[in-house]
């Protein structure tokens, strides 16, 4: 196999992402390094995402918070992703979409909660 | 009603699939059966006519969940098998294979097909149709060999095939009978920019067109016959002319229909054991007072949640605004509400940059925008929509007032 596909397979390095409901419901999933933090949730059928665009940046349906400890190493928003952003419910500074934030080795134990609702 | 014990979903698209997932996440614990004609799991259809005729995507990367993912769910899959009739009173299924699946409640997410054209030489080999991923990956064989297509149809699907095509050099003529492009889904100043957007990428159009036939040699088009006699040669034609709901099955058993499934605001057919999603149903729009039949994405997720919500006890979700999305070349269009005749119009941002909106209004309720790569306006109208507030529609245009500062 061409091992530069093995990550989005499932066989290659993993992280370790926390996806807490709006509720505070926790979900541990161990998300291929290089598939999306939207990715993570939708293939592992973690609630409160929804991905109406599939992750190509053209809605706000997959919004997630980023706890403080993480938002340095994850990164703002910028262009597109600010602008859709800016007008989804419950905004906050650790506001991302999730289909932009790619799962490196650095965010190994990366922490998220989710919105009430989502768009 | 009682809980359900036993869910039966006929259909393994993206609809079929989202609402097995979804009654999982709800908490569901019942039996899920999901029957789908496809050989494969359920997948993602729109980067059909974008990434995947590009090469950019494959069948694992569009899948909806991992293969696993079923089994582990307890959500029992019955893959290339068609459901030929539902007994309403015994409350079965029936398969082509002659197997009769029990349900306490049904879900229909059968979909549409591909409005077949009525022009001579229509079944020849080389006449493609763009639904499913064994059609996608024919019309990406030919794109793949250069030469040149016809593509009748000026909608979203054709002018989504033109970019791909172009993109990867291949020839293009688009042929519309209407006098403009997106004729019954988008607004003149959007299919205006469309028209020249692709004329600036080489795509050939001929509007107010009709075809009279497709010329064929050794079983296989080769030129394209119109009405004012031209011939325009091909090696291939692709047909978007639209689709068709697929509520054969729903008809056959005595649920009201009318060019789709007739459904109320929790998906609910007029059998109330029956519910149907997605582009075979026609539902209610609450912020719009009407119904229609939508063929997207989101649409289906929000009725995949009605249902979800519907069988789990859960309260129904909060009516969306209905959107939209297409990409073409490096433009990003985004829809949200509803595109309707006679409205005023208002455009912001410039055309000639391709970065503008044209908002649709009534006074001063915005009833739809259409944004191209224009985010902020495009999430800013799907949120007034949603919420029904009013807008500053003076000050609309002038891009030098934020969208936050419109509402009223």
């Amino acid at each position: 196999m061409d091992p530069s596909r093995s990550a989005s397979r499932g066989v290659g390095p993993l992280a370790k992402v926390t996806y807490v409901e709006f509720d505070g419901t926790e979900h541990v999933v161990d998300v291929p390094v290089g598939t999306s933090v939207m990715k993570g949730a939708i293939r592992n059928n973690v609630p409160g995402i929804d991905a109406d665009c599939g992750g190509h940046c053209s809605c706000a349906t997959c919004h997630v918070h980023v706890v403080a400890p993480w938002r340095d190493k994850v990164g703002e928003a910028t262009g597109a992703e600010q602008a859709l952003l800016q007008f989804a419910d419950g905004v906050d500074g650790g506001s991302r979409l999730s289909c932009q934030i790619l799962i490196t080795h650095d965010l190994d134990g990366l922490v998220v909660t989710m919105p009430e609702v989502q768009g | 009603m009682d809980r359900p014990q036993r869910v039966v979903i006929v259909g393994g698209g993206q609809a079929g699939g989202a609402t097995a997932a979804l009654l999982r996440a709800y908490g569901f614990d019942g039996a899920i059966v999901l029957i789908g004609e496809e050989p494969g799991l359920p997948y993602e259809r729109p980067p059909l006519s974008k990434a995947w005729l590009k090469g950019q995507a494959d069948a694992d990367s569009l899948l909806l969940k991992p293969a696993g993912f079923y089994e582990e769910q307890g959500i029992d899959l019955l893959l290339q098998r068609t459901a030929v009739t539902i007994d309403r009173v015994a409350r079965t299924v029936g398969l082509d294979d002659g197997r009769m699946v029990g349900y306490d409640r049904l879900v229909l997410a059968t979909g549409s097909r591909a409005r077949r054209i009525d022009v001579h030489g229509h079944d020849l080999d080389n006449v493609l149709y763009l639904r499913d991923q064994a059609d996608a990956e024919r019309l990406k064989a030919v794109l793949s060999t250069g030469g040149r297509i016809v593509i009748c149809g000026g909608g979203y699907i054709g002018l989504e095939v033109a970019a791909a095509a172009r993109d990867l050099g291949v020839e293009v003529t688009v042929i519309e009978q209407q006098q403009r492009l997106l004729a019954r889904v988008a607004s003149e100043p959007l299919a205006a920019f469309f028209l020249r957007h692709h004329l600036d990428h080489g795509v050939d159009f001929r509007l107010n067109a009709q075809i009279t036939t497709f010329v064929q040699e050794d079983h296989k088009v080769v030129g394209v016959a119109l009405a004012t006699g031209e011939l325009l040669p091909c090696d291939a034609v692709v047909i978007g002319i639209g689709a068709v709901p697929q509520d054969g099955l729903a008809i056959a058993a005595g649920l009201e229909c009318d060019d789709g499934v007739i459904v109320d605001g929790s998906a609910c057919t007029s059998d109330p054991c029956i519910f149907a999603i997605g582009d075979v149903s026609r539902r209610p729009v609450v912020l719009y007072d009407c119904s229609f039949r939508f063929e997207s994405v989101p649409n289906l997720i929000e009725q995949a949640k009605q249902v979800a919500a519907a069988f789990t006890g859960r309260p129904a979700p909060r009516p969306e605004t209905p959107w939209f999305w297409s990409d073409q070349y490096d433009t990003k269009l985004q829809i949200a509400g509803m595109v309707c005749r006679g409205g005023a119009l208002v455009i912001r941002g410039d055309e000639a940059q391709n970065r503008f909106a044209v908002f649709h209004l009534k006074g001063n309720r915005l009833m739809a925008v259409e944004a191209v790569n224009s985010p902020a306006e495009f999430m800013a109208g799907k949120k007034i929509i949603a919420d029904c507030r009013h807008v500053c529609v003076d000050k609309l245009g002038d891009l030098d007032v934020p969208m936050r500062d419109m509402i009223i």
